[in-house]
């Protein structure tokens, strides 16, 4: 019941903001400190979860293969890989990792 | 989407339709297709079938689900998992303001087109010519990525099962890539990585002493943080160039560029296909948790290994 709550708050807030974007007169987020914070908010965020889930593991922070699997996102990202391949590449060289580690 | 070719201008500024369609559809297959590791990612944090399909066609926009099942699986509390899918979702009300005046569309179908205001619409979009060719790419890669991420989604759940222990699989990698591939463009300047770099650390920072969920929360305060300290530092640079002697103006200091640091011609775009990430730090995967590692195996995912 718990998931159900969240995915249902999840998806009317995340439908309430792409439509307000569209029905919201131009000036109310035009604002240049607004259109700064939430250029800069989305960045906060991906960093934030990006390290959590690469390095956490419930609450306790690990350094597992999942670490060698970001490096490789990083790498084809760098080298301006499709984003296909992209996540291809963390999860090949993850999976790699734990099947000679493991 | 209907063909009104009241806004469309016939300049030389257009390109063939095939042409945008060609790349409306190349974003659609590549990020539609990567539905099927948010599947796998979702049913094997717990989500059932129904609930995993319910997040693709309901919340639609990846990074948030991404969030919101790692904050569940992570034993977050339902409403700071949703609120921090939330917060990551807010930037598509950015996206739309800018969708709603190049689409044009008539009020009547706006509520239909909001589901697909997404990064990789909205940088299809940005990046066309004409109206015409702007509603062609949003409309083709809407409807290819909603219905290639709502498929791949329901096969990656199914699949979940078939496929076991997902960690074996290496694919528990797969929303921290999404996330980087997501980010990565966005650290044009030492401000967004001043940022990252913040989030970062308050985010595996306080990971052991808050409860789940909400570490994700307090890093979003990285981006008025360093807006705060960059402001300050602009103004304290301004009264020294003007002798300092000048007392505040009522009005916003704002109306100055800030360090001559240049806006992005396109803040908003974000999509890693398109837009073109700057080779940049090495990733904020580069701060060092070690110091700080534990050897505790979180009781949901039994089946990892701590490979070193």
């Amino acid at each position: 019941m718990n998931i159900w709550i969240a995915i249902g708050v999840t998806a009317v807030g995340c439908y309430a903001v792409k439509l307000a974007g569209l029905l919201v007169p131009a000036g109310v987020l035009e604002r240049p400190l607004v259109k700064r914070l939430a250029a800069l908010l989305p960045v906060a965020l991906l960093a934030a979860l990006t390290a959590q889930q690469a390095f956490a593991d419930g609450r306790a922070l690990v350094l597992d293969a999942r670490v060698a699997g970001l490096a490789a996102a990083a790498v084809a990202l760098f080298l301006r890989a499709p984003f296909l391949l992209v996540v291809a590449a963390a999860v090949g060289v993850t999976a790699g990792v734990r099947a000679i580690g493991g | 989407m209907r063909d009104d070719s009241a806004g469309v201008r016939h300049d030389g500024g257009g390109k063939p339709d095939s042409a945008v369609v060609r790349d409306a559809l190349g974003v659609g297959v590549a990020v539609g297709l990567s539905g099927f590791a948010f599947g796998v990612t979702s049913a094997g944090s717990g989500l059932t079938l129904l609930q995993t399909c319910a997040l693709s066609l309901l919340v639609f926009t990846g990074a948030s689900q991404f969030a919101l099942v790692g904050a569940l699986a992570a034993g977050g509390n339902p409403l700071t998992a949703a609120a921090g899918a939330f917060f990551l979702g807010v930037r598509n009300a950015f996206y739309g303001l800018r969708l709603s005046q190049l689409l044009a569309l008539p009020r009547a179908v706006r509520p239909f087109a909001a589901q697909w205001v997404i990064d990789e619409t909205a940088a299809v979009a940005l990046a066309q010519p004409t109206r015409r060719s702007i509603r062609i790419g949003f409309t083709v890669t809407g409807l290819s990525l909603y219905l290639l991420w709502n498929l791949t989604t329901l096969l990656g759940a199914l699949g979940a099962e078939a496929i076991g222990d997902t960690a074996v699989w290496g694919l528990d990698a797969a929303g921290p890539a999404v996330f980087l591939a997501l980010l990565a463009p966005m650290l044009r300047t030492g401000t967004e990585r001043a940022v990252a770099g913040l989030a970062v650390v308050l985010g595996l920072g306080l990971l052991p002493v808050l409860p789940a969920g909400v570490p994700v929360l307090v890093a979003a305060l990285a981006a008025p943080a360093v807006l705060y300290v960059e402001g300050r530092r602009a103004r304290r640079k301004e009264d020294d160039e003007t002798g300092g002697g000048e007392p505040p103006r009522d009005e916003p200091p704002r109306d100055e560029p800030e360090q001559g640091e240049p806006e992005p011609s396109e803040p908003l775009l974000s999509n890693p296909v398109l837009s073109r990430p700057e080779p940049s730090e090495p990733a904020p995967d580069e701060q060092e948790p070690g110091d700080r590692t534990l050897n505790e195996q979180g009781p949901e995912q039994p089946g990892r290994k701590e490979d070193r």
